[in-house]
């Protein structure tokens, strides 16, 4: 008997598309589309994404795309899901695919709106921890201490990762996820959840970025799986802001095997990785905590 | 039928009338009772319309144009710092074709605060590719807005209908709402062309190189200049189902005049009384009041003012370090005539002073005493 595939064989990104080699937004839609198929128009902001796509006339997604200014992700998506009820279609699907630029950053205010009025689409925000598009700038989302061309090594970031997940669960929305492009059934399953749901649906997906990250191509989903053994980016799910579910519970791992295989990093003292060791351990009590553990 | 209506009131049915599908706003006087009154006509169901209640008028805009994209009809409404805070996203609609139709209530722009009648609002989003039409009473603006829909849905250009602060947005007038049925004529459901569209995938906006957008851009001029006859075309049907138009200027007693105000929105009222007391007095004096400054009225402006001698164009607004900017359009346009007017150039009202009568005859006289303006730009409410 035929071996059941964990995804579907239809692809709906096209070979042609311009990521860069190991990039991880583009292991990223090309799941989340499997899962939600082609009954769907995505929104695209201002973003590496914008890029990837292709230049015009040349497109690689298989979907209707529609490219919006920086900060409207959200704000747009809301408007074309009203447009569509309104002229009679009732199935068809959104997905506002985002950097964290255009999540933590720019749109922020206009994610929030959406979140609030609990819009019916889905918000994914593919997070590659830096202005990537324009060429490493820290963002938000960039972690402590990271070297970018903003926070040269003089002056690596002095602030923690801003955290989304948190921000979005106090809007009490539906469903809300984290998720890794080295998990892509995690992920691939997460989207098929968020499908069935209505309302305002948000996943925080860690997208490995070689050029950005300083990392060889052939790590990037190395790199984006430690993340996530080293518990700096746990998976898990918030239905309704407030029911936490854990999915993966990995044993301790020093956070500086992540670390060390980024050029991002490289500059780190001992010093400095253990208090991003003590941090994480510390977020990784919050959240358990939130779980019910 | 005739009520009397609010101005702000005369957009909302006018919305009403014709079919909004989605209306997206945020509040800000004196903007508030065009919107408060559209969510009672949504909320009794008078208007089958989503009406998406955002947080800022830049996600207004950012909603008009989702929902617009798919082919729905919409339509938000703002003024002032909102219109500035919507800035680039009206690039984005008009560069994206899309037939969008705003209302924006003419205020000054902070700071100091003010919340009253100014045109500076709009006039600064004149690069913006959308047209701009500037009404004179709350019977215009209905018929305007009604107007704004065909013509935007034919061009595939947006649309930017003004009303002035107070003056218009909350005066009451008697206004003939027309019924629906006849306006259904006029403005039947459209569909849009190009639209996303799961069942026919394309992609919008995407990255376009120096080898194609000029002439993205040249289409966009050639849809405004075309925008200029079709707003004829559609003003004479309007005028034969509802008996009123109002072409792109109205020339009022310009015949052999001595002196010709240029006038935009509320004061062409004020100027047109004080015109008639001067013709009664014997003294040849004229109004040109312009009604779409996008599409600009080149040729209707020049030949309505072909063999005037002087024109005195009021500015309810200043470009500071230039000057009034209505003058400065219709400077631009004459400048290559043989035979034009000397123009001056008058601020008047900024931050929602009353222009008064006085004033327009403190206009009238100067222009007629002097042979050319003594400066490039004069101020004749101004308290010194």
């Amino acid at each position: 008997m035929k071996e059941k595939r964990p995804f579907p064989d239809e692809e709906y990104l096209m070979s042609g598309h311009l990521a860069c080699s190991g990039c991880g937004a583009s292991i990223g839609i090309r799941y989340a589309l499997k899962a939600l198929g082609e009954e769907i128009v995505v929104i695209v902001p201002a973003s590496c994404f914008s890029v990837i796509v292709g230049v015009f006339p040349y497109h690689s997604l298989k979907v209707p795309v529609y490219h919006v200014a920086f900060e409207t992700a959200a704000s747009t998506a809301t408007g074309v899901k009203a447009g569509l009820e309104m002229t009679g279609d009732s199935t068809t699907m959104v997905l506002a695919w985002a950097g964290d630029g255009g999540t933590f950053d720019i749109g922020l205010q206009a994610l929030s709106g959406a979140a609030e009025r609990n819009d019916d689409f889905i918000y994914v925000c593919y997070d590659n921890e830096a202005y990537m598009n324009t060429g490493i700038q820290r963002s938000s989302a960039t972690p402590l201490l990271t070297w970018t061309t903003t926070t040269p090594l003089q002056q690596t970031k002095e602030e923690a990762k801003k955290n989304i997940m948190e921000i979005m669960a106090a809007h009490r929305i539906p469903y809300a996820a984290t998720a890794s492009v080295a998990y892509p059934e995690d992920f691939f399953n997460k989207m098929k959840k968020a499908k069935g749901i209505r309302g305002f649906r948000f996943i925080h997906i860690l997208s490995t970025c070689p050029t950005g990250w300083r990392l060889p191509t052939q790590l990037s989903i190395k790199a984006a799986r430690l993340a996530v053994l080293t518990r700096i980016f746990p998976l898990y799910e918030i239905e309704d802001g407030e029911q936490y579910t854990l999915n993966l519970k990995p044993d301790p791992r020093p956070v500086k095997e992540y670390l060390k295989l980024q050029g991002r990093f490289s500059h780190l003292a001992d010093s400095e990785i253990e208090i991003i060791q003590e941090n994480v351990e510390r977020a990784w009590e919050r959240l358990l905590k939130k779980v019910g553990i | 039928m005739k009520r009397v209506v609010e101005g702000s009131h005369a957009v909302s049915y006018g919305v009403m009338l014709s079919r909004v599908q989605v209306i997206s706003a945020y509040p800000i006087t004196p903007q508030t009772h065009i919107v408060e009154k559209l969510s009672e006509l949504c909320a009794s169901g008078e208007l089958k319309a989503k009406f998406l209640k955002v947080e800022s008028e830049h996600s207004a805009m950012a909603s008009c144009i989702g929902a617009s994209a798919v082919g729905a009809r919409v339509f938000t409404a703002t003024s002032s710092q909102g219109l500035a805070l919507m800035h680039e996203l009206l690039h984005w609609a008009s560069g994206a074709r899309l037939p969008i139709v705003m209302t924006n209530v003419n205020r000054a722009l902070a700071p100091p605060w003010n919340i009253w009648c100014d045109q500076i609002d709009s006039l600064s989003q004149r690069d913006t590719g959308w047209l701009q039409f500037y009404c004179e009473s709350s019977q215009e603006v209905l018929d305007t807005v009604i107007q704004a829909f065909k013509i935007s849905e034919k061009v595939l250009l947006p649309s930017m209908v003004l009303l002035d602060a107070f003056y218009l947005s909350h005066t009451f007038e008697p206004v003939d709402i027309p019924d629906r049925e006849r306006v259904d004529r006029f403005l039947p459901r459209y569909e849009l062309k190009f639209k996303l569209d799961p069942k026919d995938p394309k992609h919008f906006g995407g990255l376009a190189p120096p080898d194609v957008f000029p002439e993205m851009r040249y289409q966009m001029q050639q849809s405004m200049e075309k925008t200029k006859s079709l707003i004829h075309e559609i003003d004479e049907e309007y005028q034969k189902i509802f008996g009123r138009s109002y072409g792109l200027v109205e020339a009022y007693r310009c015949e052999d005049a001595e002196v010709v105000l240029v006038t935009s929105g509320t004061v062409s009222s004020t100027c047109r009384e004080v015109v008639d007391q001067y013709r009664d007095g014997g003294k040849a004096i004229g109004l040109l009041k312009i009604r779409t400054l996008r599409p600009f009225p080149s040729e209707e402006v020049k030949r309505s003012l072909k063999g005037i001698p002087k024109a005195a164009v009021i500015d309810r607004n200043l470009s500071c370090g230039m000057g009034g900017i209505f003058a400065e359009e219709l400077k631009s346009a004459l400048c290559n005539e043989e035979d034009r007017p000397i123009v001056f150039s008058y601020i008047v009202g900024l931050g929602g002073r009353d222009i008064t009568q006085e004033t327009i005859s403190d206009v009238i006289e100067y222009t007629l005493e002097q042979e050319r303006p003594k400066e490039e730009i004069l101020w004749p409410d101004l308290r010194r």
